[in-house]
């Protein structure tokens, strides 16, 4: 069964190792739907989110094939209810919708929106929430004449996770077992 | 000899590439020059009594021959080639040495920094095309940056499951003035090679296998990489487990042991494939089962528990799901395995392989060694080559009818001496890889076997041969045909013949031109002296068999097929 995954990928900050994850999905045919990468709260330390629709076994294994890029410190997969997500909308919607203040108010409100600014042309409006609720206000606000609309990638924080120092921490001991070389 | 004595003190980006392969202990490198990588080559030219280089004659022979280096000495193979199209002819080697694990360092030059991304001349962006084919690759812009990153290259090429990375060097970090510093890489924070062998994986493994009644051994190239063949052996001997071979595999297990059951695969041995149906519990040993030796996963071995010993954790549960997984280095996950297990004995099941290979023998085995037909046959050739070099050569194969045929019919007795292109099946793979193989065993005979259609693939390496004398001994079975795929297209596209045939050239002819010497046989009563002949040149030598044309290799596991429904003939 195909549900949608959360897939958190901790890495060095590295020039081309988001193109070596992302081929990961582009050789299995799979669609990335969102993806956003920031430095993590640990300096140097970066943070790739990337949501996928796929079953189970399939986001097993690329979550796998994530993790054995050399330089990918841990990568995560997480179900939706095992994650805080939000992504960020704005909405560039014609100057006209003041037209009908009455209206265009009441459901940038009800939308918990806030409008971001306002020139002789056309209004900004900035929503933050789920996808769901960012297509809502979409079609609340398409009536008044939509002129650009962008939505950010996915971010999200894990639930049941440890944090990423005392993560760093385990991966220094790991490290700290001897090495076997091929060509000893 | 000393190496060098350079540290700390300042020399060029390109000397220091040269410095840090010599603290790498590199003895020999194989390359091909160019706009690009010319200040490296310069840099050479005062390093030529340390460090052998050899010139290739296309840069796909180098990584081939830097493959055939690796695999027979457990060194990692070196490769030199310039930008642009220097550097994409690596890639299919690369993408070799990758899926078989094979350690391959890469040093690519690039165009100069500020040039990047203007579609200079000779540009191509090798890290963004090697990225998928590589374990790692690095483009490093300043001297200073040259030799760790080389250091770290080496240290990822050959821990864990080994395999190629790629260095690239733009010509300004070559020029670039830099104190010389060698710092062999020891660990990296995000790269764990070898994961530490759990106790309880080995536990949940020995219990698996102590209450097996039919227990099976799979052993891959992981035996051989680990250096676990002693280990493989004790676990089988003691346990009385009969032990099948992955192409990959071949020559970890001693092939005249009463517990070698033979070989794997769509035209491995009729037993082992049959039986993998049959066992209780299937011990699979640094193998990842390739669609080669499954045939169809739906129907492979549902009845068994499945034991996975593997350093690579992408690969548990990735086609086969394993009932007990112990992570790690083969040979120290059998070192603690081995005291676990219980001395048994199991005739019965043992006796099963028997009568198979009995079956094998008197529909397939008798006729192909020993046949009634006017022309000769692949595996009569291997069969006497195999008898008259005791098993005990390199022996080097392409990739074709003729390697199905050789890994079936030669018998290596050394860990090692067997070298094939197992995973992306490369035409064209074997006179380079056996170039390399012999500079890495001078002292060893080295044998390759090649079809007359991937014998053209990289003719060129002939000049390679002759350049830098290396005696390597090459018998083309020509049958006149692509005969891999001659054979689907008669089994499955209803004999329609479609670009299979071919017209070759006089091959002894141009042995000669490159002062190769060389005997065509066509007779079965010339065969054997012709062989001897061969093998006891001193001198690389040519052997060209002109075999049956439209021969069929057999047995088969069609593809969609179960393993199970192995067909002889």
């Amino acid at each position: 069964m195909n549900q949608t995954y959360t897939i958190s990928i901790f890495t060095e900050d590295i020039i081309g190792l988001l193109n070596r994850v992302t081929i990961i999905f582009t050789r299995r045919h799979i669609n990335i739907e969102s993806i956003t990468a920031s430095e993590s709260e640990v300096k140097g330390i970066y943070r790739y989110t990337i949501v996928v629709t796929v079953s189970e076994e399939q986001v097993q294994k690329l979550v796998k094939q994530i993790d054995k890029q050399i330089e990918v410190l841990k990568a995560f997969y997480h179900l939706n209810s095992e994650i805080i997500s939000k992504e960020l909308a704005l909405y560039k919607i014609s100057a006209e919708a003041l037209n009908e203040n009455e209206l265009f108010t009441r459901i940038v409100n009800q939308n918990h929106a806030k409008i971001l600014s306002i020139s002789p042309d056309y209004i900004v409006v900035e929503k933050t929430g789920d996808e769901r609720e960012i297509l809502h206000l979409f079609y609340d606000l398409e009536k008044f004449g939509m002129l650009e609309f962008v939505r950010s990638g996915r971010v999200a924080i894990t639930k049941p996770m440890k944090t990423l120092t005392s993560y760093l921490k385990e991966l220094e001991n790991k490290n700290k077992t001897t090495v076997k070389h091929f060509n000893n | 000899m000393e190496k060098h004595k350079k540290y700390n003190t300042e020399v060029t980006g390109a000397e220091a590439v040269i410095l840090a392969l010599l603290d790498e202990n590199v003895t020999d490198v194989f390359g091909y020059p160019g706009g690009a990588i010319m200040p490296v080559y310069d840099a050479l030219y005062d390093y030529m009594d340390r460090l052998n280089h050899y010139l290739v004659r296309h840069e796909q022979g180098a990584t081939h021959a830097a493959q055939g280096y690796s695999r027979v000495s457990g060194k990692p193979g070196i490769v030199f080639a310039t930008s642009g199209p220097g550097a994409t002819n690596l890639i299919t080697g690369i993408a070799d040495a990758q899926i078989d694990s094979t350690p391959m360092v890469c040093i690519t030059g690039q165009v100069h920094s500020h040039l990047l991304g203007t579609d200079a001349f000779q540009e191509t962006d090798v890290v963004g095309i090697s990225m998928p084919v590589t374990k790692w690759n690095i483009q490093v812009t300043k001297a200073e940056d040259i030799a760790p990153a080389i250091a770290k290259a080496f240290y990822i090429a050959t821990t864990g499951r080994p395999g190629p990375v790629l260095v690239d060097i733009t010509k300004d970090a070559q020029f670039g003035k830099t104190k010389y510093k060698h710092e062999k890489c020891e660990s990296i924070r995000s790269y764990f090679p070898c994961p530490k062998v759990n106790e309880e994986e080995v536990n949940a493994a020995a219990e698996l296998i102590n209450n097996a009644k039919r227990p099976y051994i799979l052993c891959g190239h992981g035996v051989l990489l680990s250096g676990a063949e002693k280990q493989l052996l004790a676990l089988a001997e003691k346990a009385d487990i009969p032990v099948a071979s992955t192409l990959l595999g071949l020559s970890a297990f001693p092939p005249t042991h009463p517990l070698y059951v033979g070989y794997l695969g769509m035209h491995g041995n009729y037993g082992p494939n049959y039986l993998t149906n049959e066992c209780d519990v299937l011990i699979a040993i640094g193998m990842r089962f390739d669609d080669r030796v499954t045939g169809n996963v739906s129907k492979y071995a549902k009845q068994a528990k499945v034991v996975h010993f593997e350093i690579d954790p992408s690969e548990i549960n990735k086609i086969i799901h394993a009932d007990a997984a112990v992570m790690g280095d083969a040979k120290e996950s059998l070192d603690l395995l081995l005291p676990k297990i219980k001395s048994q004995k199991r005739t019965e099941w043992l006796k099963r392989f028997a009568d198979c290979n009995d079956v094998e023998f008197e529909k397939v085995i008798k006729e192909a060694i020993n046949p009634n037909s006017e022309k000769l046959r692949m595996a009569e050739v291997i069969h006497k080559f195999h008898n008259i070099s005791n098993g005990n050569a390199i022996v080097v194969t392409d990739v074709g009818q003729h390697q199905m045929i050789t890994s079936r019919y030669y018998k290596s007795n050394i860990p090692n001496h067997f070298v094939t292109s197992g995973g992306l099946g490369t035409m064209g793979f074997g006179l380079p890889a056996a170039i390399g193989a012999k500079v890495a065993q001078p002292n060893k005979e080295v044998v390759t076997v090649i079809g007359d259609g991937g014998f053209q693939m990289t003719i060129q390496e002939l000049g390679t041969i002759m350049q830098s004398d290396i005696a390597v001994k090459i018998i083309i079975l020509n049958n006149n045909f692509l005969g891999m795929v001659r054979q689907w297209q008669q089994l499955f596209f209803d004999r329609r013949y479609s670009f299979t045939e071919m017209k070759n050239p006089d091959f002894i002819t141009i042995a000669k031109g490159y002062g190769i010497k060389g005997k065509k046989v066509t007779e079965r009563a010339n065969l054997e002296d012709a062989l001897k002949e061969m093998y006891e040149s001193k001198q690389a030598f040519l052997l060209e068999v002109v075999v049956e044309n439209e021969e069929n290799v057999f047995p088969m596991v069609a593809t969609g097929a179960s393993v199970s429904e192995i067909t002889l003939e």
